[in-house]
């Protein structure tokens, strides 16, 4: 189980003095899906980034917590005490990524001349390394395993030790990529360079699944895409929560994804705070009568 | 994995080119550049007179040019004094021509090119490997296969006596004549070394040739002579790379090459150089393409203090293709002025350029290009395609694109793009647990790949360690 927290944060932007995280608290555990809704500017964005290390924004108050318990890194891991919980704020965001955060991107960034399967099989390894450096103390004993056999293309460097080489790699991105009824040309495409706004949002599902993280942060991974699309994308989601016990914390205008993942809990964003709480059928309340009744409920005849 | 790919591994890059040796010179010249000077190279090379006649007039034609100085932009020479260069120094080897069994060289010298990974790349499917030590090349083997089929394959210096008809028509005369410019006839006056290249009609040398160029001591020039001539209907791949060790003072690349493609015949000239960042690397490379025939420059540009380098083809029979590829990297102190040239002077001729550059640390590169379509060149085209990446905001890049359009029946298209590296690529990289600096390799291997994927497997992997090297800054 991991359990990501965060409360009270309050975040500006890094070069002037715009306040857009009023306070903002919220749990999310491995296993749940949350939905994070809200109109345009009330912080829903700004709150992934910072969860996730954007630089662009500035932490003035608060805490994002990541607690972690020993399945978290397999059966036969004990994680110490005092490694149990992580001040996210004092870390990279690659370190971030290692400990189990995972931000879906609502406009990925297209990398020219990386091919997925480069990018992702480095991003893993990355991720694995990084892992080892953080829990160095106790991780000790696993330094020993090794990964034999696994040929490796001279491009992207031979595996090391406890590295996942090209041929086992490979392996793992077709399975994944069958999962989502992705074309396997995918592997050989350039990252998002050129992927349609549906394809990208798929690719950002697949990266979740390859990473395997703890918590996922979607932001509108719901936007541009149509029907089928958006079952595609859907099933991938549950099947990270499903198959990995990934909690995801879904960002969306909409209520129609949530139709088919189905969230646990149902929060309102309004101006930098999380206004309202409830289960699913607060997004039904929410698609029939607007954000507007909740501004009322919470502020206006208050 | 072979063992090939254990070796790339396992070699610390850094230390394979930065590694000094001692002096291993039989024969060395003075300083400067004196008649003298260049009747001493020429008798000790054997050579004949015709070749003594040609290197003088040459050294006239040198002293009587000015130094450029009125191109906009162009990069600073004011340190560099060819008077203060020696520009021969031949090794100590049994054989002047070089030996064609690596284990006769000399220990000193086989540790160097064993450093470099030049035998290691040899195993691994190439036709043949020449190797120049300072002025000489000092190792030089061709498969028998290709021998066999007429194809030559030696250094210059032997060319020059064995092969004198072909070379006497074609060096320095039509292609890069010493009038050129003023390194030009720096170059015919005191050049050394190379490699010369015949392919008969419609033979196909399917591997790749190899040199690889190698200056050790201090304050030498190295003037290495490239001549390439492919008769009607054949195909090679001629691959080059090029290093050197820091010292104080400056060292002088100023290469010449020179390549002859026939009548539907097809060469691709690749080179990767690394050039130690007291190196002023001034180049004259020149192509002629006879109809139907295709010339593909590909050419990673790294190190070096200074470079002025501009392949150039000419597009002489109708339908004649060019491709250029060129990467530059800049960082501290060096500024890489780098781009290609080409006359389209047939009808239905057509080139490609792209040019991609990389600065970082204040470094500065340029891409200077100029495409020439003559009047009655109908029906041809060009594409050029220039694209900077920057690190930071001292870095800078420009373009400087000429274009001469004489004829009105034909298609140009150029098309340029300067950009930081963007900070969201990062982040999205680093959000995925790449580190800052994995982060960026990622995105500048992605950059040059259209670079890497034109080139053996060897050097794509060479190209990018280098790139990444200098990236940490750990070059000298």
């Amino acid at each position: 189980m991991a359990r990501l927290e965060l409360s009270n944060l309050h975040a500006e932007v890094a070069e002037g003095d715009e306040k857009i995280l009023e306070g903002v608290d919220l749990e999310v555990e491995s296993g749940e899906i949350h939905a994070l809704m809200g109109p345009n500017g009330s912080g829903k964005s700004t709150t992934a980034k910072v969860i996730a290390g954007h630089p662009a924004y500035e932490v003035t108050e608060g805490e994002v917590l990541l607690h972690l318990e020993d399945e978290e890194f397999g059966e036969d891991i004990e994680i110490d005490e005092d490694q149990r919980t992580w001040n996210l704020l004092d870390l990279e965001p690659n370190e971030r990524a290692a400990l189990g955060i995972f931000l879906g991107f609502q406009y990925p960034a297209e990398i020219e001349g990386v091919t997925m399967t480069n990018f992702l099989r480095t991003a893993l390894n990355a991720k694995i390394e990084e892992r080892e450096e953080l829990f160095e103390d106790e991780d000790g004993e696993d330094e020993d395993e090794e990964d034999e056999g696994f040929e490796s293309s001279p491009m992207e460097g031979p595996a090391d030790e406890g590295e996942v080489g090209v041929a086992e790699f490979q392996q793992i991105l077709q399975e994944k990529m069958e999962q989502l009824d992705m074309d396997e040309k995918f592997a050989q495409r350039y990252l998002n360079a050129g992927f349609s706004g549906g394809e990208k949002k798929q690719n950002e599902v697949l990266q979740a699944a390859i990473l395997e993280p703890s918590v996922a942060v979607l932001d509108e991974i719901d936007s541009g895409l149509d029907i089928d699309r958006l079952q595609d994308v859907s099933e991938g989601i549950n099947a990270l929560r499903d198959e990995q016990g990934t909690g995801i914390l879904q960002i969306t205008h909409y209520q129609r994804i949530l139709d088919y993942v189905e969230p646990d809990h149902v929060h309102v964003m309004l101006d930098g705070q999380i206004a309202k709480s409830g289960g699913p059928e607060l997004a039904e309340k929410l698609e029939d009568k607007g954000y507007d009744w909740v501004r009322e409920d919470v502020y206006g005849t208050a | 994995m072979s063992s090939d790919q254990d070796h790339l591994k396992e070699t610390d890059t850094e230390a394979r080119f930065e590694f000094k040796k001692d002096e291993n010179a039989a024969v060395k010249s003075d300083k400067g550049l004196t008649e003298e000077v260049i009747r001493m190279i020429s008798e000790d090379k054997d050579e004949p007179d015709w070749m003594l006649e040609r290197r003088l007039r040459a050294l006239e034609q040198y002293q009587n040019m000015p130094m450029p100085s009125d191109w906009p932009g162009m990069p600073d020479l004011s340190e560099l004094d060819v008077e203060e260069i020696i520009p021969y120094i031949r090794p100590d080897v049994d054989k002047r021509e070089g030996v064609d069994d690596w284990t006769e060289l000399p220990d000193d010298i086989k540790d160097t090119f064993d450093k470099l990974g030049i035998p290691e790349a040899e195993k691994n499917a190439l036709s043949g490997v020449g190797a120049q030590y300072e002025s000489e090349v000092v190792y030089q083997n061709m498969q028998e296969q290709w021998e066999e089929k007429g194809v030559i394959f030696c250094n210059m210096d032997k060319a020059v006596q064995e092969h004198p008809e072909l070379v006497k028509e074609h060096f320095m005369t039509t292609c890069v004549p010493p009038s050129d410019n003023k390194f030009a006839a720096l170059h015919g006056a005191v050049w050394s070394g190379g490699s010369f290249v015949y392919v008969p009609e419609d033979v196909t040398v399917e591997m790749p040739v190899q040199a690889y160029f190698r200056m050790n001591s201090e304050g030498m020039g190295q003037f290495e002579h490239t001549l390439i001539i492919a008769e009607e209907g054949s195909e090679v791949h001629y691959i080059e790379g090029c290093s050197a060790p820091k010292y104080g003072t400056h060292n002088l690349h100023s290469g010449g090459v020179e390549v002859f493609v026939g009548e539907d015949a097809h060469v691709q000239y690749s080179t990767v150089q690394n050039w130690s960042k007291n190196t002023f690397n001034l180049n004259t490379k020149r192509a002629i393409c006879e109809a139907g025939g295709t010339m593909e420059w590909v050419s990673g540009s790294m190190g070096s203090k200074a470079t002025m380098l501009y392949p150039c083809t000419i597009l002489k029979g109708r339908g004649a293709t060019d491709t250029h590829i060129t990467i530059a990297f800049a960082g501290e102190g060096q500024d890489i002025d780098t781009g290609a040239k080409v006359y389209h002077n047939a009808p239905d001729t057509s080139s490609t350029i792209e040019s991609k550059s990389i600065s970082k640390d204040g470094g500065r590169t340029n891409y200077r290009g100029l495409v020439h379509i003559a009047d009655g060149a109908e029906n041809s085209s060009t594409a050029v395609e220039c694209d900077a990446l920057m690190f930071d905001n001292e870095s800078t890049s420009d373009t400087m694109p000429y274009m001469e359009i004489e004829e009105s029946k034909v298609d140009v298209a150029h098309e340029a793009t300067v950009g930081k590296i963007g900070d969201e690529d990062i982040f999205y990289l680093q959000s995925r647990g790449l580190d800052d600096d994995d982060a960026k390799k990622m995105i500048v291997a992605g950059f040059i790949e259209p670079i890497t994927e034109e080139l053996p497997i060897e050097y794509a992997v060479e190209l990018n360690r280098l790139i990444e090297l200098e990236m940490e800054g750990s070059l000298g």
